[in-house]
């Protein structure tokens, strides 16, 4: 590999160590970056990648290690001389002002501080040339706030850009992208490499390392672990690079259904005036999973805040372990055993600020076990959260210390622990996997198929195929705030499933029967 | 009806206006100026309350009418400096470091000032600055004597709230200054040193409120008294609001206050059945009646309150 490098490389990485407390988050890694090159950094949640991109560009400053560019080493610790040496970063979260124009966002910083006149004029035809040549179209004088994340992004890419970046650092760039923006992404980063900029771009997805990167670097436990030309592997090999062993996610055996515990007919749930879910009908049983599909933003949100006891019905009924209700009460809920594993982990999951063992009890505070009298009984709490912790291989983590520590994965393991440690009668699951790496999610997907075969009905939201298939017994697709029909697991194939999250049933007469006869 | 016009219709209204304004434009600015770069100075009446003092107790001492107005700012910048100290280089509540600071500034007020000052009868007093006729404008009719017969300070703090809406706007300090305010870590990341830039900005912003106290010692009034700020600086931390975080609004709202209350004080006279606390109240009320209907528009600065600490997102 370093003979092949006789040119000086753009970028060159060399035995950067970093240490936080205990931890070490980089060990003595080295990378080299050449010009025009795309370059995947592939590792799983906590492999440290964000750190060595940090130090990088100067956020952090190394216990051990240099950074040279072209030759030239960067002084330690100073963002400025990282972008005055053309290096240009993307963050994860966009390091943007909502409240500012594209061009504020892009100008600021980029003039001498006393200047008694900004040069708007010529910053903004400078940016319009950028956005031209590599084709990210935006309008400068549009408020930030009101972009979408996609475009958010092409402005934290033409940021560095104009501050005339030749190396360019994207964090976990398609975190927050559709599909189609990705897509739309990496041939603007192909672009960009074509015209002779170097590019690395941090994921753990393997999918989007493989069609886009020339060459892959994967970090494991802050090392490098491997490094590979893209044309020279395959996902297989580095899923088993990435994550130190074989992957497989867990397959699902046959479900045996027992007694409906809840039912809904003829739903119907509206906020703000819309009908958000219109007259649904689904319907989950003991040990067996129902899947919903379909793209985010059709109703998904609704259904997991009535479920969760967060929303009322306007119309319809809903049979509870048999009994009617007309709506579900949190703390009801909680009594009666119901999980729930919130979309969103660090808003509705977690209290990021308090300790471990304190999340891991808020739902049952006033229960006997862990109050008396009004007074938290913390020794229970806390050995409490530790058997969590020891039981779902939540790391990186005490019961003492703050949630907000814990990586993604690791806060799920948590909230997935809380919640099937009691053996619940019904799990509520919503993109339970979003944002997780390779690791987690076949961590995540055993628990929900071990919660079933010990009987739990489950509900899972999702709009990852493959986790719907991998983990639901029947599938039903939501689109346009209404349901289709349940199709068995082994009737589903991603291209029918496509086809019912597309609401082609939603034209005729709903919810009934064989709407999407045309689709098998 | 036709008193609610005549007193609309006098001259004497509109310089009352102005000259009310004053302090709250000072005020409001150095509290805008603050709060932009995302740093909230509930200091803001202890540092009026001083910079009324010590401005006063300079002219007192034999100081000219300017040197008293420097001096004060001085002290606001000061106080600025304890404020910015512990809001953003220790990170600590903003809330309870401005009441702290509010509380310490009001009451070291007054007892330089009773050590400065023996207790008298009458209190002592000094000559303030005179009013200016504007030459050539002053002549016109009503609008001469309405708005060209001010006090130097009103004048100023009229420039100050162009020139600062200028900086805020137009100029790269400006940008810096709101992208500190709205997100400290772009701020950083592209350059800027948003630890400096809230130094500056609440250093600067507090010298603006204590020149607003300055005022009412050397222009308004011609002595002190430890509670003449009387609740101005919180009225100013409203207008902020009022004002959407924008200089020329503050400028306005300012205007408006002081507006309602010009009109209260000669209402008072022509309506002498209603009880005199109903007036008072006026100008709160329709401020408040104000904030709600602009306030709801309002974008706040995203990072305001949020201490910044750097390498930690």
């Amino acid at each position: 590999m370093t003979n092949e490098t006789r040119v000086i490389p753009v970028l060159e990485l060399s035995h950067i160590s970093k240490r936080f407390g205990p931890i070490v988050a980089n060990d003595d890694i080295s990378i080299s970056l050449r010009r025009g090159e795309l370059l995947a950094l592939l590792g799983e949640n906590g492999a440290g990648k964000t750190t060595l991109m940090s130090i990088l560009f100067g956020h952090y400053t190394p216990d051990e290690g240099t950074v040279r560019v072209d030759g030239v080493e960067l002084p330690q610790g100073r963002p400025r001389a990282a972008i005055q040496a053309g290096v240009g970063m993307v963050h994860q979260h966009f390091s943007l002002a909502p409240n500012l124009t594209v061009l504020e966002n892009v100008m600021t910083g980029t003039e001498p501080l006393w200047s008694l006149r900004s040069g708007t004029a010529a910053a903004r035809r400078k940016l319009l040339a950028i956005a031209e040549r590599f084709g990210l179209a935006v309008d400068p004088d549009a408020r930030l706030g009101d972009l979408s994340v996609g475009e958010q992004q092409r402005v934290e890419i033409l940021k560095a850009l104009y501050n005339d970046a030749r190396i360019l650092i994207l964090d976990e760039p398609t975190a927050v992208l559709t599909n189609i923006e990705a897509e739309r992404l990496f041939s603007t980063l192909r672009e960009m490499a074509r015209q002779g900029l170097s590019l690395i771009f941090i994921s753990h997805k393997l999918d989007e390392v493989m069609a886009a990167a020339d060459r892959i670097v994967v970090l494991r436990g802050g090392e490098v672990a491997a490094e590979r030309k893209a044309s020279e592997t395959n996902k297989a090999e580095l899923a088993e690079l990435m994550v130190g062993h074989r992957v497989t996610r867990p397959k699902r055996e046959a479900a045996t259904p027992g007694e409906i515990v809840f039912e809904a007919s003829r739903l119907t749930v509206s906020s703000g005036g819309i009908e958000r879910l219109k007259e649904i009908d689904f319907f989950l049983r003991e040990g067996e999973t129902l899947g919903i599909i379909g793209v985010s933003g059709n109703g998904q949100a609704s259904l997991s805040q009535l479920m969760s006891g967060l929303a009322k019905p306007a119309a319809g009924e809903m049979r509870l372990f048999g009994e009617p209700v007309t709506a579900l009460d949190v703390h009801d809920l909680v009594e009666a055993g119901i999980g729930r594993i919130p979309e969103d982990r660090h808003k509705q999951g977690a209290i990021g600020e308090m300790a471990i063992w304190e999340n891991a009890v808020l739902e049952r505070i006033r229960q006997p076990l862990f109050s008396r009298r009004g007074i938290v009984n913390r020794a229970a709490g806390q050995a409490f959260a530790a058997t969590i912790i020891e039981e779902f291989d939540v790391r990186g983590g005490t019961p003492a210390s703050r949630t907000r520590l814990l990586s993604g994965g690791n806060m799920q393991k948590l909230i997935l622990g809380r919640n099937l440690y009691r053996r619940p009668r019904i799990l509520i699951a919503s993109q339970p996997t979003r944002g997780l790496d390779e690791g987690a999610v076949a961590a995540v997907h055993a628990r929900i198929l071990e919660a079933r075969k010990q009987g739990t009905a489950v509900l899972l939201i999702s709009e990852d195929l493959d986790e719907v298939i991998g983990l639901a017994d029947r599938i039903q697709a939501i689109a346009k705030g209404r349901l289709s029909a349940p199709i068995a697991a082994e009737h589903a194939d991603p291209r029918r499933l496509g086809l019912m999250m597309s609401g082609d049933w939603t034209s005729g007469d709903g919810v009934s029967g064989e709407g999407n006869s045309h689709a098998s | 009806m036709s008193a609610f016009l005549d007193i609309i219709a006098s001259a004497g209204l509109w310089a009352a206006v102005l000259r009310i304004a004053t302090p709250l434009i000072f005020g409001t600015l150095g509290a805008l100026l603050s709060e932009r770069s995302g740093v909230l100075n509930l200091g803001i009446e202890g540092i009026m309350t001083f910079g009324a003092m010590i401005g006063w107790l300079a002219v007192f001492n034999g100081a000219d009418l300017w040197t008293g107005m420097l001096v004060a700012a001085l002290s606001g910048a000061l106080f600025g400096l304890v404020h910015a100290a512990m809001t953003v280089s220790l990170g600590l509540s903003q809330h309870v470091t401005g009441l702290g600071i509010t509380l310490f500034a009001s009451s070291l007020s007054y007892y330089i000032f009773r050590l400065a000052v023996p207790l008298a009868s009458t209190p002592p007093t000094v000559t303030p600055f005179q009013p200016i006729s504007v030459p050539g404008l002053s002549d016109l009719p009503f609008i001469g004597p309405a708005l060209f017969t001010q006090t130097l300070p009103t004048y100023l703090s009229i420039v100050i709230a162009l020139l600062l809406a200028y900086i805020v706007y137009r100029t790269p300090l400006g940008l810096a200054l709101r992208m500190s305010g709205e997100n400290p870590h772009a701020a950083e990341a592209q350059g800027v040193d948003p630890i400096k830039v809230r130094y500056g900005a609440i250093m600067a912003g507090s010298a603006l409120m204590a020149m607003g106290g300055a005022f009412l010692t050397l222009s308004a009034f011609n002595s002190f008294f430890p509670t003449m700020v009387q609740g101005r600086g919180w009225i100013c931390i409203a207008l902020v609001v009022f004002a959407s975080w924008r200089p020329g609004r503050a400028l306005f709202g300012a205007l408006l206050f002081a507006f309602f209350d010009a009109f209260q004080l000669r209402l008072q006279t022509v309506l002498g059945n209603v009880p005199y606390q109903i007036f008072l109240m006026m100008p709160y009320i329709l401020s408040i009646a104000a904030l709600a209907v602009m306030a709801r528009r309002a974008r706040v600065p995203q990072a305001l309150m949020q201490p910044y600490r750097r390498g930690e997102r």
